[in-house]
């Protein structure tokens, strides 16, 4: 009878250990699947920024003729790419990025004042590509930062929040531009 | 109208979902069952009515997505000339974190989109040459984000499920008919009373079976636009944008002829406009657009932190 007992308690603590390891075991995978599409989703904001100093030369080059009054605003987003491509650490690449952003900004608005450039099918194609590209670059940082959430909120709440520090994982920061301007539309309508 | 917000709609409108497609489980089997029992052995009817579902499913599940792009003339879009969709298409992928589906135009002057495939890795979103004439960009955004939301949420394979079950619900219920209409059937049971009343549960069944799957197919879909509604919106953080193209395409005179009453389901407008007019309430399968733009209109969102147009 005694033997019994101490059977089915043997059984139940076994099967106790089974059900607390397997959840260990899936939070464990939930959180590096998490984590992963984290870093997935940082270096698509990386590859969107690169793309836009890779398609500036080619729009400063494509209107640099016809506005030869507005020399200054071409020297100026030229000068934030430079600084934008060669910035060090995360506070200055985003305070690069964001001078970039404006300097395209003024760009655009100036090519608004030329007819021609209007009228130019390359300089059309290349606007419509750094649209794009601004847009990418928004939608992957707020990809970004809605996966952050995901994750944090994850990592915080019961039960996952006992044992998630104990495997290594702390919660992550959101990215913030730091400047409101940035999360304003570039006007771009050339129609 | 009173809004519970982006993620409660959202976890509203799936549990709602699930709820129907459960619905429509039970009732092929019922209509299994009673057929079954009609001829003396309702097990083998629940056997055979789901044996048919799986066998339509096999079919759909690897041949669906084609066979309704072949169905509605889409080619695949150029990388020149459609430029513009293919980077609205790339921009929301990004911002929803799936891998870009393939994109087809249809050469159609009625603006009109929708999306297809078993899952995000074999997807496709259609659009017709209107929609990108008719639309400004914003507008174009807000309609291929519902059109992914659908791809994110699986809509496609569930919706497919749901059709297709129902279809099979239609043939067996048609079969059964037949069969007790030419006299051939339950000739043993035919003989008594129990026998009689059997039968006649059985016709019963068969008649309104495929009837109210069909009332809860429309209900499924109807769920489904709302929540593509509305993910869509929490992918471009610009409701407006969405409820503006909605009215857009909704107002439009023209036809898409390629529609047809098996696809219009599938768009994110319903392209049948008469039928939209005559039917009001449970057959729809899209919401009134004038209650979908003023469900996106009343959104309040989570965080203003909106993609640029």
């Amino acid at each position: 009878m005694l033997g019994y007992g101490l059977g089915l308690l043997g059984l139940l603590f076994i099967g106790l250990i089974v059900v607390v390891a397997g959840w260990v075991i899936l939070t464990y995978n939930g959180l590096v699947t998490l984590r992963n599409q984290l870093e997935n989703a940082w270096s698509q904001i990386d590859v969107q920024l690169k793309r836009r100093y890779d398609l500036i030369p080619n729009l400063v080059e494509a209107v640099k003729d016809y506005m030869e009054y507005e020399q200054d605003v071409l020297t100026k987003v030229t000068e934030a790419r430079a600084q934008a491509v060669s910035a060090q650490g995360p506070a200055e690449q985003a305070q690069a990025d964001n001078m970039l952003t404006r300097a395209l900004r003024s760009l655009f608005a100036v090519v608004e004042n030329y007819p021609e450039l209007k009228a130019n099918e390359n300089v059309l194609k290349l606007q419509e590509e750094l649209t794009s590209t601004e847009n990418r670059i928004s939608f992957s940082r707020q990809f970004y930062n809605d996966t952050v959430m995901r994750f944090n909120t994850r990592l915080q709440t019961f039960p996952t929040n006992l044992i998630a520090g104990i495997l290594g994982f702390t919660a992550r920061e959101f990215f913030e531009t730091g400047d409101d301007a940035e999360r304003e539309p570039v006007k771009v309508d050339l129609r | 109208m009173k809004s519970r917000g982006l993620y409660g709609e959202i976890k509203a409108n799936r549990r709602r979902s699930w709820f129907l497609a459960t619905g429509i489980g039970l009732l092929l089997a019922l209509l299994g069952a009673v057929l079954g029992a009609a001829w003396g052995d309702p097990l083998t009817g629940l056997v055979t009515a789901w044996a048919v579902a799986v066998v339509f499913l096999t079919i759909t599940w690897y041949g669906g997505a084609q066979m309704t792009l072949a169905a509605s003339n889409a080619r695949a879009a150029d990388p020149e000339r459609d430029r513009v969709l293919i980077n609205i298409v790339d921009e929301m992928a990004l911002a929803s974190g799936l891998p870009r589906p393939d994109i087809f135009v249809i050469d159609d002057t009625a603006p009109n989109a929708f999306a297809t495939g078993r899952d995000p890795q074999h997807a496709a979103i259609a659009v017709t040459r209107g929609l990108y004439q008719k639309l400004d960009r914003d507008e174009l955004q807000g309609v291929i984000a519902h059109e992914l939301s659908h791809i994110r949420n699986h809509d496609v394979r569930y919706t497919t499920l749901v059709a297709v079950t129902v279809g099979a619900i239609a043939l067996l219920a048609d079969l059964a008919l037949r069969h007790m209409w030419w006299g051939g059937g339950p000739r043993r049971a035919r003989n008594t009373g129990a026998g009689a009343i059997v039968v006649a549960v059985a016709l019963l069944v068969a008649i309104m079976a495929p009837i109210s799957a069909r009332l809860l197919q429309a209900a499924v879909a109807r769920r489904r636009e709302t929540l593509a509604d509305l993910s869509g919106a929490e992918m471009t953080r610009y409701p407006e944008a969405l409820a503006r193209a909605l009215e857009k395409i909704a107002s439009d005179p023209e036809v898409l002829e390629v529609a047809n009453r098996a696809t219009a389901p599938l768009y994110i407008v319903d392209p049948i406009k008469e039928f939209e007019k005559r039917a009001r309430g449970l057959l729809r399968t899209h919401p009134p657009t004038e209650e979908r733009v003023e469900r996106l209109r009343s959104l309040v969102l989570p965080a203003k932190r909106r993609g640029p147009s």
